[in-house]
């Protein structure tokens, strides 16, 4: 007979935040192994990979950059993953964001009053629940699956978006691009540090990371949200309405998979172009459950994540390897921490033929 | 700690055995260890005079040892053939496995129909699946965990004569349970653990309850009591409420009335499944009626209110599973009492739990109840079962409800802890609230209630004066015999 899980009585707590620490550093030393095969020196590899972007202040803020996409979606997230609500479709809500956010920049192209910022953040997070509220709508009339519809729906808002830009937004002066006009300076979100692309979408996420923190640690929705991911019976007989929960945490994390939208487009990219997201909203998955679902946590998760996206642009410079690395790394996280995790719950026992029958 | 501590027990052919202790006593893991479910950290395993080494349930079968579980492991959907078919290590045609379960079934009157599907059983009928189960494997030790917990009177009766046959015909059985009545009338010789240790071994037949009582418990017990015992005006009233049962295997409720006076203790008897876990989901409010007249509490109709509008209107709930609905075992103490919380309490302003409220009323509801635990933000799957129901009845108290429904509020409670509940129960009667007790425990109906009825199928028997009841005829009305 060969192994088989068995569920153990008590799992650890220490170790349930110490899996995502193992499970980093396994992808490490896997990602040295993959550097040796690749005939790299795993030394000047890791520190080209991990250190080298963020040596400098350019570097630091671009990580900051990155991370305020990811951290957005992933609360988000979270909140949805503490109530069993599976919101697999935060990228689709992201290019709803995106497209809602831009289109209002667009509709008010070359003007500027006090409110338009805010109109264009406003309508990115309303872009993003209107496309959560689909699965939200369905699950709660019909029980479809929030997994799949959400997920579907993903490419649905790809092919919005590339619809967009091709036709009826394609920018009048732009050599037949498929990209909008360049959104103008009263649109654009504000710098935070001089010559680099730390905009205030970063200060933004970080009110939202204290806001989700202090909606699942001291307010009653969050409570509601807890009590019904951790004991859907005690959440009946307390009377919590599931349905209302699943609306919430969908357009929750909608709206702030939109507003992250809304910030990558009037924010470092500036315009509206079909691949406005390397895929921010998958990535939140990892970070959300890297981050063991706590808006702290998914804050230091994102930083991370990040890291990956600025390690394999350099490395692509420095050391020829293929952008491809930056999947291969997330992939390899993705799957320790998995495997970690089942590991705390379960332990693997070794069954003998003789064990069986004695 | 050590669940079992330098036990010793001998068992012997042709005896019936029984294994007496408290809830964590430490009568599951010695079971446990003899069924080969657990491993023994020291000491040994002799059977038949050679030691052994039982490395699990299905070696433990092989040496001839059967275990009948409290909670049955059976599939509703399939037939009892197919049932025993799955549990069985050998493949035996299902004819022939049908013409056996038939044997089997008259020579020890364990009368079931091999082709029925098991939904359409009693648990009484389930049991004796589990039985005939262990009976085809030609079992020289049949072990029963707490069998009579979900049976009627006269259904354990007739299991009482299915074992004392299997006795007298040399097999041995070890019979576990804290109901000392049982082990008095069957039991050859008894073995009492308390703390994970044997406190005595003595012939049940001629020792007193009271002395059972004592070593198991380790010291005498409160006798819970009322100050007053006057009915007020109705508080809680249900006319013809009718529901269907959750599907496929609900019970529905047909045409159910009562009316519970202020100072009131009423009791409502059953097996389990015949509807009360579907009442209690009607009264909590779990489940809204369309007829908002169908349930009316202290004179306004609420049936059509969720369960957050009737906990305002002063009805607080019990519910049966304390680690899967009454609390969440993955929350401290202090969560846990938000739960439920009302507006009265105003432990939550404008959606913001209030925690350092919180945590006083949970400090003074650990203190007043006698809650043992490391604090108030202990998790309560760290509590045991009496000191979490110790909680969660403090924290329905707390609210000073005017209605209480208590589910089985003393199922798998230690003696000590029961004895508390019942008098928290009877002390909230005195100060003029209307008590609902939904238990199968005749004895513990008895005990603290003022009338009792018995619910059936899903029909409610007309309630009478406890003084005038005894365990016989409400056994016959549980058995189905409703109507009055």
């Amino acid at each position: 007979m060969g192994p088989r899980l068995e569920r153990r009585t008590t799992p650890s707590k220490r170790m349930s935040w110490g899996s995502p620490l193992l499970a980093v550093g396994l992808t490490l030393a896997s990602c040295i192994v993959l550097f040796l095969l690749l005939g790299l020196n795993p030394v000047t590899a890791l520190y080209v990979f991990f250190v080298q972007p963020i040596s400098n202040v350019y570097g630091a803020t671009e990580l900051l950059v990155k991370a305020t996409p990811l951290v957005l979606c992933a609360l988000g997230l979270a909140i949805g993953f503490r109530a069993n609500v599976w919101n697999i479709g935060a990228e689709g809500q992201l290019l709803f964001g995106a497209i809602f956010g831009g289109g209002a920049a667009l509709a008010f192209y070359e003007q500027d009053f006090v409110g338009l910022l805010p109109l264009v953040a406003l309508a990115g997070a309303l872009g993003g629940a209107l496309w959560a509220a689909i699965p939200a709508w369905l699950k709660t009339h019909f029980g479809a699956n929030e997994i799949l519809v959400s997920l579907m729906l993903t490419y649905v808002a790809g092919l919005a978006l590339s619809y967009l830009v091709h036709g009826p937004w394609k920018d009048p002066e732009g050599f037949n691009f498929p990209e909008s006009r360049l959104f103008h300076d009263a649109a654009l979100l504000p710098i935070l540090i001089e010559d680099t692309r730390l905009h205030a979408g970063a200060a933004v996420a970080l009110v939202a990371v204290v806001a989700c923190w202090l909606l699942l640690a001291r307010f009653m929705v969050g409570f509601q949200i807890k009590v019904i991911g951790l004991a859907p019976g005690a959440a009946r007989y307390a009377g919590y309405s599931e349905s209302g929960v699943i609306w919430f945490c969908l357009l929750l994390s909608g709206g702030l998979a939109g507003l992250a939208g809304a910030f990558e487009a009037v924010g470092p990219v500036g315009q509206l172009v079909p691949n406005i997201s390397p895929g921010y909203g998958f990535t939140a998955i990892i970070v959300a459950f890297l981050g063991r679902l706590h808006p702290a946590g998914i804050l230091l998760a994102g930083c991370l994540m990040a890291l990956t996206y600025l390690g394999a642009e350099t490395a692509q410079i420095e050391l020829n390897m293929p952008s491809a690395v930056t999947g291969v790394f997330q992939g390899m996280l993705l799957f320790y921490l998995l495997a970690a995790d089942v590991l705390i719950s379960y332990r693997i026992v070794w069954r003998t033929a003789t064990g069986e029958t004695s | 700690m050590r669940a079992n501590d330098d036990v010793n027990l001998e068992l012997f052919a042709g005896e019936i055995h029984a294994l007496l202790g408290e809830n964590g006593a430490g009568k599951s893991t010695l079971v446990k260890i003899i069924d080969g479910l657990l491993q023994q950290d020291a000491g040994q395993i002799l059977w038949e005079g050679e030691q052994v080494r039982i490395n699990g349930p299905k070696a433990a079968r092989q040496m001839g040892i059967g275990m009948v579980f409290q909670h049955f492991s059976l599939f509703d959907a399939m037939t009892v053939a197919e049932n025993i078919a799955l549990g069985l290590d050998q493949v035996i045609p299902m004819d022939q496995l049908e013409h056996r379960i038939g044997q089997l079934a008259s020579e020890y009157g364990l009368s079931v129909e091999p082709r029925r599907a098991v939904h359409t059983l009693s648990v009484g009928e389930r049991q004796r699946v589990e039985i005939i189960r262990c009976l085809l494997q030609e079992t020289k030790l049949l072990i029963l965990d707490e069998p009579t917990s979900v049976l009627t009177p006269q259904e354990a009766q007739a299991l009482f004569v299915t074992l004392r046959q299997l006795r007298d015909e040399g097999c041995a059985i070890l019979y576990i349970s804290h109901k000392l009545h049982e082990i008095r009338d069957l039991c050859d010789k008894a073995t009492i653990l308390r703390g994970g240790k044997v406190v005595g071994e003595c012939d049940p037949r001629v020792t007193s309850a009271t002395e059972l009582a004592v070593l198991m418990v380790g010291a005498e017990l409160a006798v819970p009591g009322r100050k007053s015992s006057n009915a007020g005006q109705i508080l809680l009233e249900v006319e013809n409420l009718s529901m269907s049962g959750e599907a496929p295997f609900g019970t529905a409720l047909v045409n159910l009335s009562m009316q519970v006076r202020a100072g009131e203790v009423f009791g409502i008897a059953g097996v389990a499944g015949n509807g009360q876990s579907e009442l209690l989901r009607a009264l909590s409010g779990e489940q809204v009626q369309r007829d908002a007249n169908c349930i009316a509490i202290d004179g306004r109709a609420v049936a059509d209110l969720k369960p957050q509008a009737r906990r305002e209107r002063g009805l607080a709930c019990i519910p049966e599973d304390r680690l899967a609905q009454g609390a969440v075992a993955g929350m401290t103490l202090v969560e846990n009492l938000t739960l439920t919380t009302t507006k009265e309490q105003a432990l939550v302003h404008f959606g913001f739990r209030l925690i350092a409220r919180t945590a006083a009323l949970a400090r003074d509801i650990i203190a007043k109840h006698d809650v043992r635990c490391p604090g108030e933000t202990a998790l309560a799957q760290s509590l045991s079962g009496g000191n979490l129901q110790k909680f969660i009845t403090g924290r329905e108290l707390a609210k000073q409800p005017r209605v209480l429904i208590a589910a089985h509020p003393t199922w798998g409670v230690d003696a000590g802890a029961a004895s508390a509940i019942h008098q928290a129960l009877l002390d909230l009667a005195d100060a003029g609230a209307a008590v609902i007790v939904i238990s199968q425990e005749l004895d513990e109906l008895m005990a603290i209630c003022d009338r009792i009825a018995v619910i059936a199928d899903g029909h409610l028997s007309a309630p009478e004066p406890t003084a005038n009841l005894t365990a016989e005829r409400i056994g016959l009305r549980m058995a189905g015999s409703y109507g009055t």
